[in-house]
């Protein structure tokens, strides 16, 4: 087993709402919710969702995902991965439910569900309109509502809400979700309740993303080895599921 | 009788497979982890004197024949770990403690605090190649490590220590010989080797801190050398660690004349139940080759 970081050229940047899109010169065989560690010397290495086998979305917020965001065409980038489970496509009739830039994963798995034949709706939240992200790639195969905080696109609250509304008007196979993770705790909670099987994708700060260090510890679950992604039902069996996770001292931190 | 049963420094081990500092015990919950994978006894991570977030990324990679890693000992500091400890009391197994500090004195103070936690065992960690100012200067001088033990021995109580060292000396055996002196109760060899992978397109050490300790199958030659030395060199019995992926692994260290032995990066090449399937090929192999016990195989490989 190698995992080592290769030296990946870019091949394209585009902006697209609140993240910028990094294709690469090279595929990954990989599943929608499976994530690579992306290393920029000096920068930082750290976990993202695949967007597509050559495609990463990134939310430019700290120091190395604006360096990722500000690489130019021909640029190299440190990849290793892919990591992790992604999530499993059931039935006919799937509900994706995105917060943020978790909204990454989410559009390829809605391409995957495209090209099985299923149905498939996307609910996706952001603060503002500028910020919702991925929009014309998510409307090319899925039925797309969105929410703002500020309601200067689609419905102004949260996407919890519309799922809740969502989950009354019609009857889906299964929910799949990623966002923060105080968001995916309620998305859980209201699946639960409805008997919807759920899965979501985990949010815990990594290291080694190789299963040996620890530090992507969900009460005993590895998030970067047995996750990313989870069902519901075992997340909410664990109470620091969307409550606290480990800084990068091991100290546990309030979400 | 369960022919794996060994004892340890007073604590009795279902198997003689132990979780070593630093893989997966930054929580109660993961040691438990191994626990349920199978492990005779855990190991917590390094727990040092006050919050420290290690290095930054990347951290650790896996090379063709093993892990190079520096995460630089992150730790919540041991006051903060109030919560872990009482989860820690509800393990089945055994648990060790590791800690780390950068003086005589940090030592001596999270021992005292950690002594009084009842762990089976305090683990001096004076070994770890991947911080500046923490680790492995105090594990290359022999009076510089019986320095450390004697301070931790005056606040540890019935608590056995044990001393974590380094092979990147050529001292490693006059520094076990020394802490058997100052009066430890056990040896754990070895940390890492210190090493380095350059990523050649980047022109760049891949890790952050550059340098890194290196792990797994490459390194169990060397670790196999140190224990088979200190051996001989020591009476208190000695954790060996270092490579050990396999139950012939495992057999191999403790023919060299480990009494028990840690698994790191096994946890890595075959899963968090590393501990079940080596267990599982030690008996197995000791079925074979007329061993009834795994008290037996410590030691003999030597004349
Ligand atoms: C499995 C997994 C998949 C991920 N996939 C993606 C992905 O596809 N795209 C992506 O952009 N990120 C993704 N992330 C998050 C990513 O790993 C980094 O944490 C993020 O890019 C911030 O790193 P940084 O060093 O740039 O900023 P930091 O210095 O860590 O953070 C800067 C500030 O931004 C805040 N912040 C951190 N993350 C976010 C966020 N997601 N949204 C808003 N604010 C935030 C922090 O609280 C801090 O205040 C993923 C994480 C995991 C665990
Ligand atoms: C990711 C990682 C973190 C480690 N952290 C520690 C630590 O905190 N304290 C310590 O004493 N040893 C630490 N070690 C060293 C291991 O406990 C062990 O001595 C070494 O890896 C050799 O054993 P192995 O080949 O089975 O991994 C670490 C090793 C690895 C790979
Ligand atoms: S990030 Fe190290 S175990 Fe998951």
């Amino acid at each position: 087993m190698i995992d080592f970081p290769r030296m990946v050229k870019v091949a394209g940047v585009k902006k697209d709402g609140g993240v910028v899109v990094l294709s690469l010169a090279e595929r990954f065989p990989s599943q929608p919710g499976q994530f690579a560690m992306l290393w920029l010397p000096e920068k930082g290495e750290k976990p993202y969702s695949f967007l597509s086998e050559n495609e990463f979305g990134i939310a430019p917020v700290g120091e190395l995902s604006r360096g990722l965001a500000s690489l130019r065409k021909g640029d190299a980038v440190g990849v290793r991965g892919p990591y992790g489970r992604g999530f499993v496509l059931k039935g006919k009739r799937v509900l994706l439910v995105g917060g943020g830039c978790g909204v990454v994963p989410l559009a390829f798995l809605a391409k995957e569900a495209k090209k099985k034949g299923m149905a498939v709706t996307v609910i996706t939240g952001a603060k503002t309109a500028a910020l919702l992200s991925l929009h014309s790639s998510l409307a090319s195969c899925a039925s797309v509502f969105c929410c703002t905080d500020d309601g200067t696109k689609g419905r102004k609250g949260f996407v919890t809400d519309a799922l809740k509304d969502a989950l009354v008007l019609k009857h889906y196979d299964c929910v799949y979700a990623c966002g923060p993770e105080k968001m995916l705790r309620l998305v859980a909670e209201i699946c639960v309740k409805k008997n919807v099987p759920c899965q979501l994708s985990a949010e815990r700060l990594m290291k080694c993303g190789l299963g040996i260090c620890g530090q992507c510890d969900l009460d005993g679950l590895l998030v970067c080895r047995d996750g990313p992604v989870f069902e519901a039902r075992d997340l909410l069996k664990k109470p620091s599921f969307g409550r606290t996770s480990l800084s990068a001292s091991g100290k546990e931190t309030v979400l | 009788m369960n022919p794996l049963g060994v004892s340890f420094c007073g604590s009795r081990l279902r198997n003689p497979t132990v979780l070593a500092s630093g893989i997966l015990g930054v929580t109660a919950a993961q040691l438990k982890r191994a626990e349920e994978g199978g492990a005779g006894a855990v190991t917590t991570k390094s727990i040092g004197p006050e919050e420290r977030s290690g290095n930054r990324n990347p951290t650790c990679v896996a090379l063709p024949h093993g892990l190079l890693n520096a995460m630089g000992l992150p730790s919540p500091g041991y006051e903060a770990m109030g919560e872990e400890w009482r989860q820690l009391k509800k393990m089945k197994v055994p648990v060790f403690a590791s800690i780390y500090g950068a003086s005589v004195d940090d030592f001596r103070r999270v021992a005292a605090y950690v002594a009084d936690k009842k762990p089976a065992l305090i683990e001096l960690n004076i070994s770890c190649p991947n911080t500046a100012e923490h680790g492995q200067a105090f594990g290359f001088e022999p009076s510089v490590a019986a320095d450390v033990v004697e301070a931790v021995k005056e606040v540890s109580g019935r608590v056995p220590v044990s001393v974590k060292l380094t092979p990147n000396t050529h001292k490693t055996v006059a520094v076990a010989k020394a802490c058997e002196e100052a009066g430890a109760d056990a040896i754990c060899a070895i940390n890492t080797v210190s090493g380095m992978a350059i990523n050649i397109e980047a022109r760049k050490p891949v890790l952050s801190f550059k340098k890194g300790g290196y792990s797994g199958p490459a390194v169990k030659p060397i670790a196999v050398r140190c224990v088979y030395e200190i051996y001989e060199a020591v009476e208190i019995p000695i954790l060996g660690v270092g490579g050990i992926t396999t139950g012939r692994d495992a057999i191999e260290m403790m023919q060299a004349g480990a009494s028990a032995v840690g698994i790191g990066s096994g946890v890595y090449y075959r899963g968090p139940n590393v501990f079940r399937l080596v267990c599982d090929e030690m008996r197995e192999w000791m079925r074979g080759n007329g061993f009834a016990s795994a008290k037996s195989l410590t030691g003999a490989a030597h004349d």
